[in-house]
This record gives C-alpha cells, structure tokens and sequence, in this order.
C-alpha cells in the first residue's frame, strides 16, 4: 500500500451564501507532487486552507501525513509547510528576522546557520538585512520560500507559487522546486492557474470546478481522455463545459 | 494526546522577539511609548501644584492627581499595548503564516500579554521617573501597595484587551478603532479623579463592579491615611480573575470562529 500524505474524504465546506467545497475525496501519495487546478472559485484554496487546519471544514475527514489535522494537527504542522504570494511576511522586519522568528516558532536547532544554508541556496544572502516590504515579487516569492522550508517539510503546499513572477524567475522557482523535491523526497501540493507549470511539476493532478473534483490523472492522462494538446486545452474544456459536473474519477 | 496543553517557551520568545524587532524597527514608535505618559505627567503634575495651594483636600496628599494619572496609563497602555501587538499581525496579515506553524493561540496570548507588559514598563517608568525632580514626588513612595495597584490594573488592561482583539477577530478591521476608545468608558465610573461617592448612586454600584475602582479608592485612602485596604485588592484581584476569565473566553471562541469562517488567511487591511 503506498503511503499517503494527504487524504481526504468527502469534505465540505459551506458558508452561509455558498458552497466552497462539494464533497471531495482524492489523497496525495508521499513523495509526488500534486495539484488541485481549477478556475477562480473553484475551491483550490479553500482546500489547501483546510489542510493547513487555518479553516474548518463543515464536515468531512482529512489527514495529512497520518493525522487527523480536526483533531491532532499539532502532531504534524511542524513537518509542513506553506507558501503564497498572497500572504507577505511582515514587511517591516527584515528577511533575517522574519526567517528567524520562524526559526525558532518551529523550534529548529542551528537556526542561523540554516538560515545561511537556505539563503545560499535560493541566492536571498544579498537582501536578508533588508525589510521585507522592500522586496520585489521575485526576491518576495524566493524569501517565502526560504520561510516554507526552514523547517525541511514532508509536505509543502504552494498556492499559485509562481504567480506575478516574470518568465524567468518563475522558472528558476520552477526549476528549484523540481530539485528540491527530488533530493529531499517530500510531496508537493500546489493550486495553480499555471497549465505549463502543472505539466512540468506534477505528476497528478486534481480537476476542481464550483467546489467539486471533476477529473483527475497524470498530465498526460488528461490531455490525452480529451484528445487535446496541453492541459490549458483541458482547463478550458472543463471550465466552459456546462456537463462536467461530478466527480468522474474516485 | 494533542489536546494536551504543550506550552513552548521558545516560542513565545519567538513572537515577542518579532514585536521587540518591530517596537526596535522605529524609533517614532518607541518615542511615542514614553511621549504621552510623560506629557500626562507634566499636565497633571502643574495642575496639581497649583492645586496644591489653593485646595485643602489636594493639600493633604499632593501627589493623588498624579498617580491616579500614572495607574490610570498602566489601565490604558495595558490594554493599549496588547491590542497593538495583536493589531501588528491583523495589519501584516501575519495570521496565515502564524498558524500554520506549531504555535498555539494561548501560547501567542502570553506573547501579547508580556508584550503589553514591556510597553506599559517603558511609558509609564520614565514618566514616573521624571515626576521626582520635576514636582519632588515618586510615586515609588507609596511602597508595595503600587505593585498590587499595578498588577490589578495590568491584568485589568489585559481583560480588556483580550475582549477587543476578540471583537476585531469576530467584526473584522472596522472595528480597530475600540482598541482606542473603549477603556475611556471606564474611565469616568473608575472614581480615578474623584471618589466614588461623587457619582450618581446607581452608577456606584457599577463603579464596585471594575477592579480599576478598587485601585483608585485604595490609592487614595494610601495617599492620605497611609493605611493600605487588603479588603479592596482582594476584591479587584477576583474581579480580575472575573474579567480575564471573560476576556480570554471571548478571544478563544473568536479564534475559532475565525477558523470557522476562513479569516484567519483574510484578515487584514
């Protein structure tokens, strides 16, 4: 049996004038990396969110890396992690401070010099003295990143990690994240708007539209149950078919 | 197992390093700590001297304006200074990245409650500092009853302060303006300036129901008989017990309500 990191099963999340979340089951095996893919509304980060145990789902279970995160998130929010380009670290602490605090609220051991190791590695050295708030969209999304893995996650989830970036720093993100990965063996579950980046990051991927699954596979599975060319093809074929409603895959 | 209480030390330091990096971030922020509790100080000390020779009941106890003027700032500032810190992370929307860490909502409380404590430190020290070669009065002279009187007014702050973060968690950020208005309702049924005899009858049995008007009763019976009423630090001590009890109540179920509704990642300006 392979190990999971997430799974979920029949959640749902309904507030007083919607339904963000319809029912979902799917589970992320250990050591992939998945996305949940979907229009604005879809319900990717209501998902995410409930995973990260910042939302309450209505009902419906979830455990991640082996626990149930309604109940005993405690025993695993030290071994995940979180990024998004929505959420900035303060902006009026420096790089340093910032990833110092989060240091040690992870109560990491030999904090300065991971710090340093981290810094090196995503080439943020040069700026860690610097405010946070005075950082541009690359140096931000880099330094959030430094923040999502000081604490060596076995599950890092990404909300739209590289939105706003250009071509190419969104590719070096990309291009980390894919090292990253490989040498630490975790699972990444990403939402994305990013068809290219989906098809060059994950090897699952999670169909969600008005807050239900309604498809799931490789990439290539995908494109290919549609007779597409890409998984943009796919998104915009799922989006504006009115038929695909329910989930067609368990 | 979980569910068990797993206080971390380390990381409350850890957030109250991140407000002490901010209040050391700018220097406005700090100077504005000590820039009203000493203009406060200065206001009422004048007016306390020229008070002092024209008023026999100001001429019995000269400093009694004065420290009801300094306890009433460890009122204030000690709310004030918790829901600052709290208001830090809602206008960073920090929330997001605190909770997805190991934190505890009771473990970031602590931080705010000795955050709150440090700020009141630095207002209200050098204020009272400065009283003694400016007007020849220390407030330091009324012993140990000023620690009792500070710690009922601290914890006092910290019940109030607890409440309004709750109610900004609960109504969002258009309600940050009762972090710095709501302690000033307090103020007049607190007997702070005059004794509780003054007010209207049925607002005395009000004024009876905050540990603030047990302080400023008691300093004055200090400040003019030198006797110290035990009768009326134990009640505002359970009164506070009362009061924090309330405040943390409101903020606890406020945080999880917030979970509820999904503002956690929200918040903010």
């Amino acid at each position: 049996m392979v190990p999971l990191a997430v799974k979920v099963d029949n959640l749902v999340k309904r507030y007083p004038t919607a339904v963000a979340v319809d029912g979902i089951s799917f589970s992320v095996a250990r050591g992939v990396t998945a996305a949940l893919l979907g229009g604005n509304g879809a319900g990717k980060t209501t998902t995410l969110s409930i995973l990260l145990g910042l939302l309450l789902p209505t009902s419906g279970k979830v455990e991640v890396l082996g626990a149930d995160m309604l109940r005993h998130r405690y025993r695993v929010l030290s071994r995940m992690n979180f990024s998004s380009p929505f959420v900035d670290l303060p902006h009026r602490l420096t790089v340093r401070q910032n990833l110092l605090i989060y240091a040690r609220l992870y109560g990491l051991p030999e904090r300065r010099e991971r710090i340093e190791n981290l810094s090196r590695d995503l080439q943020i050295t040069e700026f860690l003295e610097r405010p946070a708030g005075k950082l541009s969209a690359g140096q931000k999304t880099r330094v959030a990143l430094a923040k999502a893995l000081l604490n060596e996650p076995e599950l890092l989830l990404l909300d739209e990690p590289t939105a706003s970036l250009d071509p190419d720093t969104g590719d070096w993100v990309r291009r980390y994240l894919e090292e990253w990965r490989a040498r630490t063996g975790a699972t990444i579950l990403m939402a994305s708007h990013n068809m290219s980046e989906v098809e060059r990051l994950c090897s699952e991927v999670l169909m969600m539209k008005e807050g239900r699954i309604v498809d799931r596979g490789s990439p290539r599975a995908l494109i290919h149950r549609y007779g597409r060319t890409n998984l943009e093809e796919v998104f915009l074929h799922i989006a504006r078919e009115p038929r695909i409603e329910l989930e067609a895959v368990k | 197992m979980s569910r068990k209480l797993r206080f971390s030390a380390g990381r409350v330091w850890a957030m109250l390093l991140r407000y002490l990096y901010l209040l050391r971030s700018s220097w406005p922020r700090t100077l504005e700590l000590l820039y009203w509790p000493t203009l406060q100080m200065l206001i009422w000390g004048f007016m306390s001297q020229f008070l002092y020779s024209n008023s026999s009941y100001v001429f019995r106890a000269f400093g009694v304006l004065l420290a009801a003027v300094m306890l009433w700032d460890v009122l204030f500032r000690g709310q004030l200074g918790l829901s600052m810190s709290f208001l830090e992370e809602m206008w960073a929307r920090n929330l997001g990245h605190l909770f997805v860490t190991p934190l505890r909502p009771y473990e970031w409380v602590v931080s705010l409650l000795s955050m709150s404590m440090i700020r009141v430190l630095l207002g209200i020290v050098p204020a009272a500092l400065l009283a003694i070669p400016l007007y020849h009065y220390s407030i330091f002279s009324m012993g140990l009853p000023l620690l009792a009187f500070f710690a009922v007014l601290l914890i006092m702050g910290w019940a109030l302060g607890l409440a309004i973060c709750g109610l900004i968690l609960r109504q969002g950020m258009g309600a940050e303006g009762l972090a710095w208005t709501v302690v000033f309702t307090l103020s007049p049924i607190s007997a702070v300036y005059y004794p509780v005899s003054t007010l209207p009858g049925w607002l005395q049995h009000a004024a009876w129901a905050l540990p603030s008007t047990y302080v400023f009763e008691g300093m004055r019976v200090v400040l003019f008989t030198g006797v110290f009423r035990a009768d009326y630090l134990v009640t505002a001590l359970v009164l506070d017990i009362f009061y924090i009890g309330l405040g943390a109540a409101v903020f606890f179920v406020a945080f999880h309500n917030a979970r509820r509704r999904g503002a956690l990642l929200q918040m903010g300006e």
